[in-house]
Order: C-alpha cells, then sequence, then structure tokens
C-alpha cells in the first residue's frame, strides 16, 4: 500500500471512509513527520496532542458524511483559532490566543478536520519569500537555504514536504500562488468574496483571501468547496451559487477560448519560463482549447497600484496593535509612549516599512496623487480583464518571473523583491480567481509555475483547465526528505 | 441691526458672534452600528461590548438597518435632502477609547444633506441651515479618575451609532443656541430616533465660535470647543469663547485656529494639550463595507413612519385650537409636554388645559425641578379638574387649593372636593341670603356706592365671599350683588 | 517627491512608530526608492475615470437590529495585558 503520507486529499478521505485506514493512523503519520521536519521551521504553533486526541474521538464514533473525515490539517497562521495560539508570524502577536473561530477554518472542522498545527509566514501576510516572520526563516523542502515563497511560505514548505495532507493560505498579491509555483503544489486563489474574511488577521481589506493549496487540482476543488461559503458576518462576503467544485471537475475544455496577454512577456524573463509558457499553450491546444491573443494594456501599472493600496490599508488596519486591548505591549511614560515603543518593538522592519507607505499615501496633501491616483488606476486595470474577457474564457500566464532564490538574496532591495509578485497582483487587484499549477523544473530543478486567471466566480473553469493541463504537464514532485531528522 | 442683538462690546466695538455646531447624537436603537451588541445606558464595564466593539484581530463590522433608518428619519424631519447613495469612511487617529485605531465615520458623502431647523425666536421665527448628518461610530470611555497612576477604558459605548448633524454658521448668541438644541432634541424625541437625554451623552456637541467686528463680512477664525454636553455650559463656554476672542483681537492679536476644552470648573476655555498635532485623520473609504444604498421606496417607507412634528403641530394647535402662537409653542416644545397636552385635552377645554399647564403645572414642576413625565398629578386628574372649573362644581380659586392637594397625591380631584366639602356655592337663594346679610350689615357703605364710589363693589365681593367661607361662585355673587345694588 | 528626514519623522509620529536616527535614515533610502518606482503611474492620465470603491460585486447588506453578542466580558479582557477583571488599564492619559 502507498505510504499514508503520500496519499492525495481526496484519496485519504475515500480510505477513511472505506475505513481502510483511520484518523488517528493518518494523524500520527503526519505528526511524526512534522516532528521530525523541524529544520524546515514550518510550524509556529504545534497541536498534536490535541490532533490525536480529535482523531481518536473521530474514530470512535466517525462521520462518513464528511468531505474532510477526521483528516489532519496545519493551517497558515493568519486563521484565528479558538483556543489556538495565533500569531500573524508576529511579535505583537505572540502570544495572543483568540476566543473565536475564523469562518474558514470553521468550515474545515465542520467538515470532519482536524486541526494539527499553525504554519509559519511572512509578518502578517507581508513578503514573498516567508524571511520576514518574528518565528525565523522557513526554508523550503525543495533545497536547503531556498526561500519557499511568500506570505504562506509555512504553508507552502508543509505542504511540499508533505508534513500536512493539504492546507489554506491566504492571498493579497500572490502569496498563494506564488510559493505555490515556488514549491511545485497547486495554489487557489478564489474570487473575492467567495471565502469569507471573520477572523482572518486582516492585511488589506479590499485584497485578501483565504484559498486552498495541495498537491493537485482534485484536491484543491474538494479544499475549495468546504472553505467557500457566504458569511453574514463579512460585508463583502457574496452570496452565490457554490458549485460542488470537486463533483463538477471537468477535463473537457474543447473549444474554450485561452488569452494570453502580450504585455506579461517582461523585459529580462529568464528563456526557460518563456518556454515553459509556450509549452503550456501547446498543453491547451492539445486539450482542445483555441489560444487567442490579448492585450492588458494596464499590467505594468499593477505592481506600483498595489503598493499603494495594500499599504494603505494595512497601515489602517494594523493600527488596532497597539497595546491595550490583547498582545505585546511595551512599557511607556505616557500612552503615546507606549503606543510608539509597542508598535516599534512589536512590528518588524517590512510591517513597519509599508505602514509607513500606507500612511503617507493616505496623509493630507497625498491623498489624491496616491491613494485616489492608485483606486482609478485599480479601475483601469479591471476594466483591461473585463474586455478580455468579452472574448475568451480565461488567461494563462506564468506564476512568477524566476523560481526560488535563495535565502538573503533580496534582503537588501525591498523594490526587487516587490518585482516577485508581477504576475499574481493583477489578478488581486481586479478581484478575480486565479490558480497556479506546476509546470516545470528550471535548470536547478527548481519548481516553475504556470496561472491561470478566470473570470469572476468561474472556479470551475479555472480548476478545469488546470485539471486537463495538470494531466498533460504530469508533474512529479521529488523532495529527498534532506531534512528529516 | 436689533437691539436685541447679542454682541461682544469691548473698547467701545462692538463684536458679533459666529457660532456652528457639530451636534452628537445617539441613535435609539437595540444594537450598535457594525456590531450585534447592546447599546443601554450604565451597565457595567465592558459588559456590553462585541468581538467587533473590542477590534479583535480579524473582524469586521456589518451594518445595522434600524441605524440607517433612524438617520433617514431624522434627515426627513430636518426638511433635509436625502442621499440615496453615502459612503462610509475610516477617520483614523489613536486613542485609548478607540480600539479599531480609527473611527467608522462618513466624509465626503454623508447620508443626509441640506436642511433646516426653525427656531421660535420672540421676534419671529429663523431658519438655521444644517449642512449635513451622517452616521458614526461612538468611541468607548476613558476613565481618569478611579486609579491615579492609569486610564481605564470602558468599550460598552464603543461602537454605538451617532448622527453628527453639523449645522450653518447660522447661530449668533447663546440663546439661539439654547433653542437650536432644545428644537433639534424636540425634533429627534417626536421622531423617537434620539432620546436626547444630555446628561446619559445621548447628546453632546462641539461648539464652533468666531466673531467679527459689526458691519465687516468676513468671518473670523474659529475655534472648536470640543464635547460640551450640557446647554447651560455651551452657553457658558461661547461667552467666555467670544470673549476671549474679541480681547485677543482688540489687543491686535490673532485668533490661532485650535481645539479648546470647556473646563467645568473653571467655566473657562482652554485648549486641548494632546491634539497639538495637526488632525490628519487620512479619511479614505472603508474597504470592509460597500457604499450604502437604498431607493426612493425605502424613504417614501420611512416616511410613512414620521409623526406630526413640533412646528405642525403647533400650526395645527393655533389654527383648530386657537391657540396663541406662544401658547402652542410652549405646548409643542417638548413631546412630553404636547403628549400630556393632548391626553388632558381629550376630554377638557382646550384654553383652560393650556393655561394650567403652562401657568399652575409648570410652576410646580420647576419650583421641584421635575420632568413633565414626572408629574406628580397625571392628566387624567388635570383634566377631572380643569372640567369641575368648567361645570361651575367649583370656582378657579378653589381649584387652586385642590390642585396643592393633588400636587402632593395625585388624588380625583371629585374625591378631594367630597372629602372637603369644597363644592362651591351656586345655589342662587343661598347666595342671595348671604349678599342681603352683608349688604344690611354695611348700609352706609351701601350709600356710599349708590353716590358714586363704585370701587366699594369689589368690597362687597370680598365680604360676600368671606360669608361662604370662600366657597362662593364668582359670577353669581357678581351678577346677584349687580342686581341687588343697582336695582 | 523625495522624503526627507524630517518626513519620515511625522510619518512615525502619526503612525506611532518610534523609530531611532538610524533605522530612520535607512527608511528615508527604501521610502524614497519605492516611491521612485510607484511614481510611475503619473505616466498614466486618469481624468476621466472613475476610482474603485468595491471590488465586491454586490451593495452593502443591512442586519436586523438585534442583540446577538451578549455580557462577554471575561473573553474580551482575557487577552489585555494587564490584569483588571473589569477594565482595560493603560498609562494615565492628560487631555
Amino acid at each position: 500500500m502507498t505510504n499514508i503520507i503520500d496519499l492525495t486529499l481526496d484519496e485519504l478521505a475515500n480510505k477513511i471512509k472505506s475505513k481502510e485506514i483511520s484518523s488517528t493512523e493518518v494523524t500520527s503519520a503526519y505528526v511524526d513527520r512534522s516532528k521530525s521536519s523541524k529544520k524546515l521551521n514550518t510550524y509556529v504553533e504545534e497541536t498534536f496532542e490535541q490532533a490525536l486526541k480529535n482523531a481518536n474521538k473521530f474514530d470512535n464514533k466517525p462521520n462518513f458524511e464528511k468531505k474532510l473525515p477526521g483528516i489532519p490539517l496545519a493551517v497558515k497562521d493568519l486563521f484565528c483559532t479558538h483556543n489556538v495560539r495565533t500569531t500573524a508570524s508576529s511579535k505583537i502577536l505572540e502570544n495572543f490566543i483568540p476566543t473565536y473561530e475564523s469562518t474558514v477554518t470553521q468550515n474545515l472542522w465542520d467538515a470532519g478536520a482536524i486541526l494539527l498545527g499553525k504554519l509559519n509566514c511572512d509578518e502578517f501576510a507581508m513578503g514573498s519569500s516567508n524571511e520576514t516572520s518574528y518565528f525565523g526563516n522557513v526554508i523550503s523542502p525543495i533545497d536547503n537555504n531556498l526561500v519557499p515563497g511568500g506570505s504562506s511560505g509555512g504553508s507552502a514548505s508543509a505542504l511540499a514536504a508533505k508534513l500536512t495532507p493539504a492546507t489554506i493560505g491566504t492571498d493579497t498579491g500572490g502569496s498563494i500562488r506564488q510559493p505555490a509555483s515556488f514549491t511545485g503544489t497547486v495554489g487557489l486563489k478564489p474570487t473575492y468574496g467567495s471565502c469569507s474574511r471573520y477572523g482572518i488577521v486582516a492585511f488589506a481589506s479590499s485584497l485578501d483571501q483565504a484559498g486552498p493549496m495541495t498537491r493537485n487540482v482534485k484536491d484543491c476543488a474538494l479544499l475549495l468547496e468546504v472553505m467557500s461559503s457566504f458569511d453574514q458576518k463579512d460585508s463583502t462576503s457574496i452570496d452565490f451559487k457554490r458549485p460542488n467544485y470537486s463533483l463538477k471537475l471537468n477535463k473537457n475544455i474543447k473549444g474554450k477560448k485561452i488569452g494570453i496577454p502580450k504585455e506579461y512577456r517582461v523585459d529580462g524573463m529568464p528563456s526557460e519560463i518563456e518556454k515553459l509558457w509556450e509549452k503550456g499553450k501547446e498543453f491547451l491546444k492539445e486539450c482542445g482549447a483555441e489560444i487567442v491573443d490579448i492585450s492588458l494594456p494596464h499590467t505594468n501599472y499593477a505592481l506600483p497600484t498595489y503598493y499603494i493600496v495594500a499599504p494603505a490599508e494595512a497601515s489602517s488596519n494594523l493600527a488596532r496593535y497597539d497595546g491595550v486591548k490583547y498582545g505585546f505591549r511595551a512599557e511607556g511614560e505616557n500612552l503615546i509612549d507606549m503606543y510608539e515603543k509597542t508598535r516599534s518593538q512589536g512590528f518588524g522592519d517590512e510591517v513597519k516599512r509599508r505602514i509607513m507607505i500606507g500612511t503617507y499615501v493616505l496623509s493630507s496633501g497625498y491623498y489624491d496623487a496616491y491613494y485616489l491616483k492608485a483606486q482609478k488606476v485599480r479601475m483601469l486595470i479591471k476594466n483591461d480583464f473585463d474586455e478580455a474577457f468579452k472574448k475568451v474564457d480565461a488567461i494563462l500566464t506564468p506564476s512568477t518571473p524566476s523560481s526560488a532564490f535563495k535565502i538573503g538574496d533580496k534582503k537588501d532591495d525591498p523594490v526587487s523583491m516587490y518585482l516577485n509578485d508581477i504576475f499574481t497582483v493583477p489578478v488581486n487587484l481586479a478581484g478575480l480567481p486565479g490558480i497556479s499549477i506546476p509546470a516545470g523544473l528550471d535548470k536547478n530543478n527548481y519548481p516553475l509555475g504556470l496561472q491561470i486567471i478566470g473570470k469572476p466566480f468561474d472556479e470551475q473553469g479555472i480548476l478545469d483547465i488546470a485539471y486537463s493541463m495538470e494531466e498533460k504537464i504530469n508533474f512529479k514532485l521529488k523532495t529527498n526528505d534532506w531534512w528529516i531528522k | 441691526m436689533s437691539k436685541d442683538q447679542y454682541l461682544i462690546e469691548k473698547n467701545g466695538n462692538k463684536y458679533e458672534v459666529i457660532i456652528g455646531l457639530e451636534v452628537h447624537a445617539q441613535v435609539l436603537s437595540e444594537s450598535k452600528l457594525f456590531s450585534s451588541s447592546a447599546t443601554r445606558f450604565g451597565s457595567e464595564p465592558n459588559t456590553q461590548v462585541s468581538l467587533v466593539d473590542a477590534a479583535f484581530p480579524g473582524m469586521l463590522p456589518v451594518i445595522n438597518e434600524f441605524c440607517v433608518r433612524q438617520a433617514v428619519k431624522t434627515g426627513i424631519g430636518l426638511n433635509a435632502k436625502i442621499n440615496k447613495k453615502s459612503i462610509f469612511d475610516r477617520k483614523n487617529y489613536f486613542y485609548a477609547d478607540l480600539p479599531q485605531g480609527y473611527q467608522i465615520s462618513q466624509y465626503k458623502d454623508p447620508i443626509v444633506g441640506e436642511g433646516t431647523v426653525v427656531l421660535d425666536l420672540p421676534s419671529g421665527p429663523k431658519t438655521i441651515g444644517i449642512e449635513r448628518l451622517h452616521l458614526e461610530q461612538d468611541a468607548g470611555k476613558s476613565i481618569h479618575d478611579i486609579d491615579p497612576s492609569s486610564t481605564l477604558v470602558d468599550l460598552n459605548r464603543s461602537g454605538v451609532a451617532l448622527m453628527e448633524i453639523v449645522s450653518k454658521p447660522d447661530l449668533r448668541s447663546p440663546e439661539e443656541v439654547n433653542l437650536y438644541i432644545k428644537k433639534l432634541r424636540s425634533i429627534m424625541r417626536y421622531l423617537g430616533t434620539c432620546d436626547g437625554n444630555m446628561q446619559e451623552g445621548s447628546l453632546r456637541a462641539d461648539v464652533n465660535v468666531s466673531v467679527r467686528k459689526v458691519g465687516t463680512d468676513k468671518l473670523g477664525t474659529r475655534c472648536e470647543i470640543k464635547n460640551v454636553n450640557s446647554i447651560k455650559f455651551m452657553q457658558m463656554a461661547i461667552e467666555y469663547e467670544a470673549n476671549r476672542q474679541a480681547e485677543l483681537l482688540e489687543e491686535g492679536n490673532a485668533v490661532d485656529q485650535e481645539t479648546r476644552l470647556f473646563d467645568t470648573k473653571k467655566n473657562q476655555t482652554r485648549s486641548m494639550r494632546s491634539k497639538e498635532d495637526a488632525h490628519d485623520y487620512r479619511y479614505f473609504p472603508d474597504p470592509d463595507l460597500l457604499p450604502l444604498e437604498f431607493d426612493d421606496q425605502f424613504i417614501e417607507n420611512i416616511k410613512k413612519e414620521i409623526p406630526e412634528l413640533p412646528d405642525q403641530k403647533k400650526n395645527r394647535f393655533i389654527e383648530k385650537f386657537r391657540l396663541t402662537p406662544y401658547e402652542a409653542t410652549i405646548l409643542v416644545s417638548d413631546l412630553d409636554t404636547s403628549k400630556f397636552f393632548e391626553k388632558v385635552i381629550e376630554k377638557s377645554d382646550v384654553k383652560l388645559s393650556a393655561n394650567w399647564i403652562t401657568g399652575e403645572l409648570f410652576a410646580l414642576l420647576n419650583e421641584n425641578n421635575l420632568e413633565i413625565s414626572e408629574s406628580p398629578i397625571s392628566p387624567e386628574n388635570l383634566s377631572k379638574l380643569i372640567n369641575l372649573i368648567s361645570d361651575g362644581t367649583i370656582s378657579g380659586k378653589i381649584a387652586k387649593t385642590i390642585f396643592e392637594i393633588m400636587s402632593k397625591e395625585d388624588k380625583d380631584p371629585n374625591i378631594i372636593v367630597e372629602e372637603k366639602g369644597l363644592k362651591q356655592e351656586s345655589d342662587p337663594k343661598a347666595l342671595e341670603d348671604l349678599i342681603q346679610k352683608v349688604l344690611s350689615s354695611n348700609k352706609d357703605k351701601v350709600n356710599e356706592y349708590k353716590s358714586g364710589k363704585d370701587k366699594l363693589f369689589g368690597f362687597f365681593v370680598g365680604q360676600v365671599m368671606k360669608e361662604s367661607k370662600g366657597k362662593g361662585n364668582p359670577q353669581m355673587i357678581n351678577k346677584i350683588l349687580k342686581e341687588k345694588l343697582n336695582g | 517627491m523625495t522624503i526627507d528626514l524630517k518626513t519620515v519623522k511625522h510619518i512615525s509620529k502619526l503612525s506611532r512608530i518610534s523609530i531611532e536616527d538610524e533605522k530612520a535614515k535607512k527608511l528615508e533610502k527604501d521610502l524614497n526608492s519605492i516611491f521612485k518606482w510607484i511614481e510611475q503611474l503619473n505616466q498614466l492620465n486618469t481624468d476621466n475615470v472613475e476610482p474603485l470603491t468595491s471590488i465586491a460585486e454586490t451593495t452593502l447588506r443591512l442586519r436586523k437590529d438585534q442583540i446577538i453578542s451578549k455580557n462577554i466580558r471575561e473573553d474580551i479582557l482575557k487577552n489585555s495585558p494587564k490584569d483588571n477583571k473589569d477594565y482595560f488599564v493603560v498609562p494615565k492619559v492628560v487631555e
């Protein structure tokens, strides 16, 4: 029989339902492997004992109607979990224990899943390499000293290293798709409003979305089905009919029109990525899809737009971390002194940098020039996609402009770090669904991903395209457990 | 320029005072504006605080429909433009009682636009312009005087819905401010959108004051006096501030635009230290919310719920009941008073009711510092008392005696009349006998009267009253006396 | 638009984050390079473009006026840095 940890989410669910394996067996396997993988530094909070207890409980009184019956999952430490420490990988929330649960994780537990632990990420989801966490860098299982991507770096690394059968992350500018691409896994950011933001530590409210991170497309569809729901407690949650994505998953994409945006061919793009993109087009044609050249004229302005809008919203969302109600507090001579010391000591450099950018672009005299301007450009970017989707059903692009880089490579130049998100950011700005699937390897055998962008609420459409491409690509993620102790 | 104009005089120069008010009125609702915790006043600290109110990570606002309706209703009561689309913005600043580090408010696109409020000045009606009304969250409370070395924070009030009503700078005196606040309060109490209870903090105001030399057009630099929670303090603050500013100008100095507080112990305004940094609130549309939109039908449905408002009621009282404008104004100014009056006149004469309420009852209430809702005499019993006068059972004078008895114990006046035998004597035969007795015992005076000393009539009336132990029906006595003396 | 040290200090005050001079200098450098890059937006003419006010394609949902969150004071104060069962406690504020 296949090793438990090699089973996909879908396979696990089936084998548990058919009583071939128990929740306890599965959970123990993952707990053991996680315990031996500390080198990767993927966990911030381990809930192994409780997980085993819950697994036992499930086995004694199983419910096989559930979609994730007794399946252990670790989740990004941005989701508030009841009575389980939630830190957003920040010192300022180092000892914060929520008395409430996020809607998305509640959906997981309601579907029968069991919490393995909370996964490391970039502090407050700000970063593209998981090098800004208060709890230290996450290492990619692909190679020592390689970044896993970010901000959901801990999630991607744990997933690729098989420390969890699947996981969930959040994506504000590419934080699910980019690490998925770097680690050879599948990551999906749903349409804005699909997954509830209630109980997720907020970064940029108009961009944040939770999403599944899995080993294959089928698992992704299943997990999305569980995660996505209409939530009254989130005013930006949308009430639309959510299909059973995994049941409806379909490889037949004959006649679908796939757009190739010319502006995504950026200067200095490594030839490997160009080749990968071409290969992707070929695969799609083989599946019976039609390739259409399109233009998204304002693509180049997406990153600067993002780096105005996201920090602006973040500067306001992070104002609540003031040491008054919860979290870290530094002693101060008076209230203002306390605020200044608390936030200076509690936040890391990248977070402080973004708060400063955000405060500046909203400040008196600059609002029109920056924030208002950015919101207008955002409209132009969205219009680009709306126009394109009149001609095509989906859009194919590379996920990232390069494969994973070494830890420390981009530390000194914030702008070069930001450029990692060049292909993913426009999707958040336009609120569209996007999925990254592993598509090949570069000359160092590091994974490269391709991204499929869909129309609003057409997650099924991009899942189907990804599903058919996945078969053609036949990517096999190989890691040699070099980090296991 | 009327001689009643409120002016500040310094060194022979006269200064006009320009006042604008930003009134913060707590919306009457069960739960808060963006969260579902309770709004009741006076609860134990931090027992009406939800996770959203305390700004825990991941918490999100969801708007209360009823608060939206209350704001629209108030807008209609202010004859204002209702904006079918409005935006919620974040007003960013740091303070201990502001858990989010921002207040959700409305900046450029408020829910209600321009409107008017009419003041009933003695010299005639004056229209005060309303600039706008918007919805926003109230902050929690910082308590500085329990612990000497710390400030304690209670978030019960954090998130309660406020309507901020901004007036145009049309007010010119402390008295106008008094009338404005009372009118605003009255309208909202009639509508049921705010209880206007200033002691509990349901109504507070920021007062903007500037001065300018009479005859000039340009507005002076204004100062904002924040968070004044009683009309009396507002008036004192305005007077102090206007004088302060006029003096500065007289000395050749400029008035600095600043935010001040009214010190209720010293009765002075002073500059607020903590807010020296320019208010850079960095307003931007709240990305956790969407634009608020509703249609004409929504507004129409609310219009249907609107009761008769003070101005309309006043006009109706004047036209239908022939009350004087003065009487009508007093009777409608307060919702409870108008309810009391309308209850009494269900069964009693309108004029008499108006007189008794604005006269005897108000005097009683003022003496004992009571609101009409705390009146020791119920409207039903007052009505009965008035009816006893109307049907001649008692005289007005006796009624006053009974009224005093009722003020100590809200008894049915009919019972008091019975118990104390206070029925007035209206039997003509009995009165004739008394009158005859008096005339017989005062023959010389009768002669004096007959020879022209008309004033003595009053003497005879007095004597008859004395004989009747005050119970004689005055009209009857007059009538019979006249007949006897002139016949 | 160049950002000088004075501006950095002003922004840090507005955001209530204290910053030592050395870090302020580095921040000044970082912010300037970031803003130089951001300024490319000025190349675009957006005169007749409406700003995107909301990406969610729906209208603001109105909630019923009901009290759902009752007294949860213990939970509210549970993570508070200071031990007080009734209030949040902060250093004295002078107004």
